[in-house]
């Protein structure tokens, strides 16, 4: 059907090397040898483990459970034992640890019980509950949790339900490799979503280098009566953007400070689709995906992947070229360099390229920027990448803020286009990461000041409260003292000779009285709490003791002539070694 | 092993290939420029270049900046051509090295070298020589004066006396004498008749120059190194001045015609108001920047103390690109109604 | 006669000017010094008392009066420089040294719920109650170590706080290039970018 079909400034094209893995259908990698699954493999709140070493899981069986709204839980990929729960290795750029779930399969692959249900029997909350227990995050790279993108906006109505198959980036075909395969599963997935949100128009955007994967979904579509649109879009990078898509199909235009829902309008990848109709209608947990494995592989290939397959084993299911040199996750555009090829496959995976510098060739050294402005061109959010670099680069970051740094999507395209070679997505990488680790400190430093201010309102008050306590104290002990001698006066046979005597003296005595018994009442107090720390640190002092080394003193004849053999030995030498540590500038303790 | 970042993929481009284009795109106009003035600009050409390159070199070094790789980008070249082609063709050898020498020097590498500086250095070198060299920058020949090759060289090498009957004048400042010794009492349309000076509409022998660089500007657009923003604007603010005024009085004022392809104009408006450093970049920066260029050329053409104002048109306009471009940002993506 | 116009309208003028001066000194006058404000918001917060005054609150003050910029160590350089860059005044290198963000640990073996370290806490990281067990909360700390001294049976240690996926930043992109031999180049490649040729 004929659509009016918008479009978006800036993009770039691109040579699609995507027909090297579309050849063959999706294959099921074998189990690899252990599986380590991230706990926090989504955006928000870390999941919590809820197993332990030692512990058999079974397929799908709950393994972190969410923390919080915003927060999907993360499951067994298969049948096994717990191995450990222990830091891994991730696959982010910086190479560090998270916590993980390491499994090792025993080979059954046996699943939970598992319980599909007809959704349409279940209430909107109780559905939305279903999809963050089953862990269903958006599968296009952003990992959201999925469940909290099903709530319209409460003012603005839902006009149209996207369903992203556009899949712009080089290289990657999973998710058309899912359409031509699972269109119908797909569609009844967005049938999820649109029974969520009741949007008036569910569009599914396909680019137009994938007639096969439109076909398919077309006839899914008209499979299953449903009123959806397949709509074939012009191909360009990077019309797959979830904003992008939107305005190609929709023609709204959505920036980074709003959410889309507010236009009317929400985005879902095909496999998210497919994988909340696997969760629902067949009970099974997102425990694997769809990842394409390309580049200078052998036998390029889509494989239906456990999540927590280490990614090197997978690489080897492709056979790569011994001139390898590095596995990138992602696509050419938007992907990185993983430091450590031991690392898991993720939710965010979508991808693994085998690098190698005839594919990727070496980039030119940086120049000085000469503002062409072909950055600006290319950028498909109307950037002005030149200025948010001069900025990023003199650490002018509040400048950056003004020129939208935060409306960045890192495509990639300004880096692309740049004639002096500049990584402009770096700048704008480290701007981010640099305001928002000051926003960190200074939310915390805020913090702090505001704890520290109530401290010292709260001492003050307490030294307040303590001395009118005093006062009060004082004045009943006055008050006592001064009934008593009243009382003394009135009876003569009470020591009339000291009456008068005591009398002068018992306004200020009976004030010092009254003061005497709260000091007196303290310094017990503070000897009892000196005391018991006294005895504290007896103890401490006794457990450090227990705990050096008893048998270094009182040596007998035996061992002190055992170590004056050692130390004879050592003698001899000990000039060598330290010869031989001048040379080699090691430490003889290393030689093992 | 070196974590390169994405993308991994680049497009084939280098500064390197842009600079070569816009060489490449001043040929025609050189080409009409041999031909019809004389094949001394060549001579210009080369000793422009070899002095700012070895310019260029030592202030490399001098900074400590990798040399092969500066070296090469090629808008050290640029400079050169564009200096050459805007002074007169038979100047003396060293005013041609003086002007390259202080466009590299001071206009480029003393405000930080490649894409730093905020004037154009062509245009510096040349605002410096007319001020400090009048006269020597002042000496075009006489149009239908064919001397031979070896002469001209001579005369550039300072080898051959400079006769009077070298020091002619561009069709401009004929028409700008014309019209001061008229005292107002002179047609304009009577005095561009004058084919032997100003040829066919705009000067003889120049107006094909101007084609020329017309011919190459428009295969620059093609090419994508610039945009149609600031030629279409200054050809458009030249225009409407010019043709205001010359509707207005057309016995004062010459054609739009006549200015758009005579002096400066055309190289202007193509290659020399659209360098990417010191002008504008947002689109409507560039249309204001084209306009105002084009403007205030006509002004001190016309009412001003020189022949030809593209020049200090372009330097004035370099001066506010920063502003303009500040109050010109265009809407980002999704923030269009708002602004 | 002119000139005593002339030196009339001088005096004239310095009188309007004056007059303005004065109405405005008045009408537009700030309560409290801004600036101390403004100094206050650079310093860390750690409310720890190295720069010998007691909080930042205090010592933001004695830099408004003229007191040195550089006895801050949580803040380091960076915070040195934005000092100077507010106040005008020259960087200088810190008086102590700066030592890397850390956050303090109680070990729950030897802790005796004396609550002596809860006191010390300027900023109320410490929980527990007296006999109770108690902790520090680290995303609380500030790693002022003035919990350090009064515990009696020294239990509180100071731990770095590492790189994790939660503070990882990315790099500046720029790898500065020293004059280094050939074998020291190849080292210096390493890093989240490629090499920039500074221009």
């Amino acid at each position: 059907m004929l659509r009016e079909l918008f479009r978006f400034k800036g993009g770039v094209k691109l040579p699609a090397n995507k027909t090297q893995s579309t050849g063959l259908p999706i294959a099921v990698a074998p189990l690899p040898s252990r599986l380590a699954v991230p706990l926090h493999q989504s955006i928000g709140g870390k999941p919590r483990p809820v197993v332990q070493a030692g512990d058999r899981v079974r397929k799908g069986q709950l393994i972190g459970e969410a923390d919080g709204w915003i927060s999907a839980a993360v499951h067994a990929p298969t049948s096994g034992a717990v191995a450990e729960v222990a830091m891994h290795v991730q696959p982010h750029p910086s190479g560090l640890d998270a916590l993980c779930v390491v499994i090792e399969p025993d080979g059954r692959d046996e699943w939970i019980e598992r319980t599909p249900v007809d959704y349409r029997t279940l209430t909107l909350e109780e559905l939305r509950a279903r999809l963050q227990q089953a862990g269903v995050v958006g599968l296009g790279g952003a990992v959201f949790p999925t469940h909290g993108k099903l709530t319209p906006a409460k003012t603005v109505p839902m006009d149209e339900l996207v369903i992203n198959g556009a899949e712009c980036e080089p290289y990657i075909t999973c998710d058309d490799l899912l359409m031509r395969e699972r269109a119908e599963e797909v569609v009844r997935g967005a049938g999820i979503f649109r029974d969520l949100l009741q949007p008036k128009k569910v569009l599914i955007g396909i680019e137009d280098n994938k007639p096969e994967a439109a076909a398919a979904m077309r006839a899914a579509v008209d499979a299953l009566g449903e009123p959806f649109s397949v709509v074939v879009v012009p191909t360009l990078y990077p019309a797959g953007g979830a904003k992008q898509l939107i305005r190609v199909l929709t023609g709204k235009e959505v920036p980074a400070s709003k959410r889309s829902t507010d236009l009317g309008v929400q985005c879902f990848n095909v496999a998210t689709a497919y994988t909340a109709w696997r969760a629902i209608a067949h009970g099974e947990p997102v425990v694997s995906r769809i990842v394409t494995v390309t580049g200078n592989v052998q036998a390029p290939r889509n494989y239906e992947v456990l999540l927590g397959t280490p990614m090197n084993e997978l690489l080897g299911l492709a056979n790569p070229h011994p001139d390898t040199g590095g596995i990138i996750m992602g696509g050419p555009m938007m992907g990185f360099l993983v430091p450590d090829p031991r690392a898991p496959v993720t939710k965010a995976t979508n991808c693994l390229i085998a690098h190698d510098e005839r594919l990727f060739p070496p980039k030119p050294p940086e120049m000085p920027c000469i503002r062409c402005g072909a950055c600006a061109e290319a950028c498909p959010h109307e950037l002005q990448p030149f200025e948010m670099y001069w900025f990023a680069r003199a650490k002018n970051f509040g400048k950056t803020q003004e020129y939208h740094i935060f409306d960045c999507i890192e495509c990639g395209c300004c880096s692309f286009v740049c004639p002096s070679r500049i990584p402009l997505v770096q700048y704008f990488r480290f701007a981010k990461s640099e305001i928002w680790a000051r926003e960190r400190e200074k939310n915390a430093a805020d913090g702090a000041k505001a704890r520290f201010e109530f401290k010292q309102q709260r001492e003050e008050r307490e030294k307040a409260e303590k001395a009118e306590k005093l006062a009060r104290a004082a004045a009943a002990q006055a008050a006592k003292k001064a009934a008593e001698a009243a009382a003394a006066a009135a009876a003569p046979d009470h020591a009339p000779d000291h009456a008068p005597d005591h009398a002068p003296d018992h306004a200020p005595a009976s004030a010092a009285a009254a003061a005497a018994p709260p000091p007196v009442a303290v310094d017990a107090e503070k000897a009892a709490k000196m005391a018991t720390i006294q005895a504290a640190i007896e103890r401490a002092k006794a457990q450090r003791e227990a705990a050096r080394p008893k048998n270094t003193e009182a040596l007998s004849a035996d061992q002190q002539r055992a170590v004056a053999e050692i130390e004879q030995r050592r003698a001899v030498l000990e000039p060598v070694l330290t010869d031989a540590a001048a040379a080699a500038g090691e430490s003889p303790g290393k030689a093992e | 092993m070196m974590l390169a970042p994405a993308p991994f993929l680049l497009k084939e481009v280098s500064v390197r290939r842009v600079m070569t284009q816009v060489c490449i795109a001043l040929l025609p106009g050189i080409a009409a420029y041999t031909w019809l003035i004389g094949p001394a600009i060549l001579v210009q050409l080369v000793i422009a270049s070899l002095t700012a390159l070895l310019a260029e070199a030592v202030m490399l070094k001098v900074r400590g900046k990798p040399l092969p790789l500066f070296l090469a980008d090629g808008s050290a070249l640029v400079t050169a051509w564009l200096i050459a082609l805007v002074f007169p063709p038979l100047a003396p050898w060293w005013l041609v090295a003086l002007g390259a020498v202080f466009a590299i020097v001071v206009a480029k590498h003393l405000y930080g070298g490649l894409g730093q500086n905020p004037f154009n250095p062509a245009m510096i070198a040349f605002a410096v020589c007319i001020v400090a060299f009048p006269a020597l920058m002042s000496q075009w020949p006489s149009v239908g004066l064919q001397l031979a090759t070896a002469d001209q060289i001579n005369v550039i090498l300072g080898l051959a006396p400079r006769v009077d009957a070298l020091s002619g004048a561009t069709p401009l400042d004929a028409l700008k004498t014309a019209l001061k010794l008229g005292e107002g009492e002179v047609d304009v349309a009577q005095l561009l008749a004058n084919q032997d000076i100003f040829g066919n509409f705009a000067g003889r022998g120049w107006e094909w120059v101007a084609a020329g660089y017309l011919l190459g500007g428009l295969w620059l657009w093609r090419r994508r190194i610039i945009t149609w923003h600031v030629p279409v604007a200054f050809a458009a603010g030249l225009t409407a001045i010019s043709g205001a005024l010359w509707l207005y009085n057309p016995a004062h004022f010459a054609s739009p015609l006549f200015h758009m392809f005579s002096g400066g104009a055309m190289l202007g408006a193509f290659f020399i108001a659209t360098d990417p450093v010191s002008g504008c970049t947002t689109p409507r920066g560039k249309l204001i920047f084209g306009a105002g260029a084009g403007v205030i050329a006509y002004v001190i053409r016309v009412f001003g103390g020189y022949p030809d104002g593209v020049a200090f048109a372009i330097l004035l306009m370099n001066l506010g690109a920063p502003l303009i471009d500040l109050l010109c940002q265009p809407p980002i993506f999704g923030m269009k109604d708002k602004a | 006669m002119e000139i005593v116009l002339a030196i009339a309208i001088m005096a004239l003028g310095a009188v309007v000017l004056g007059a303005a001066l004065g109405f405005a000194s008045v009408k537009f006058k700030v309560e409290g010094n801004p600036l101390v404000e403004k100094i206050e918001g650079i310093l860390p917060q750690t409310q720890c008392g190295q720069c010998g005054y007691p909080g930042c609150r205090p010592y933001a003050e004695a830099i408004a009066q003229g007191d040195e910029i550089n006895k801050c160590p949580p803040g380091g350089m960076e915070g040195v420089q934005k000092l100077a860059d507010l106040l005008g005044r020259e960087v200088k290198a810190l008086d102590a040294e700066e030592k890397p963000k850390q956050v303090a640990v109680i070990d729950e073996n030897t802790c005796i719920g004396c609550t002596l370290c809860i006191q010390a806490c300027p900023v109320d990281a410490i929980v527990g109650a007296a006999k109770q067990m108690h902790t520090i909360v680290a995303g609380l700390c500030t790693g002022c170590e003035l919990c350090l001294p009064p515990c009696p049976v020294e239990c509180i240690r100071m731990e770095a706080v590492g790189e994790n996926l939660d503070n990882w930043k990315w790099k500046y992109p720029i790898v500065e290039i020293k004059a280094t031999p050939p074998s020291a180049r190849d080292a210096a490649t390493a890093g989240s970018a490629g090499i920039k040729e500074a221009a």
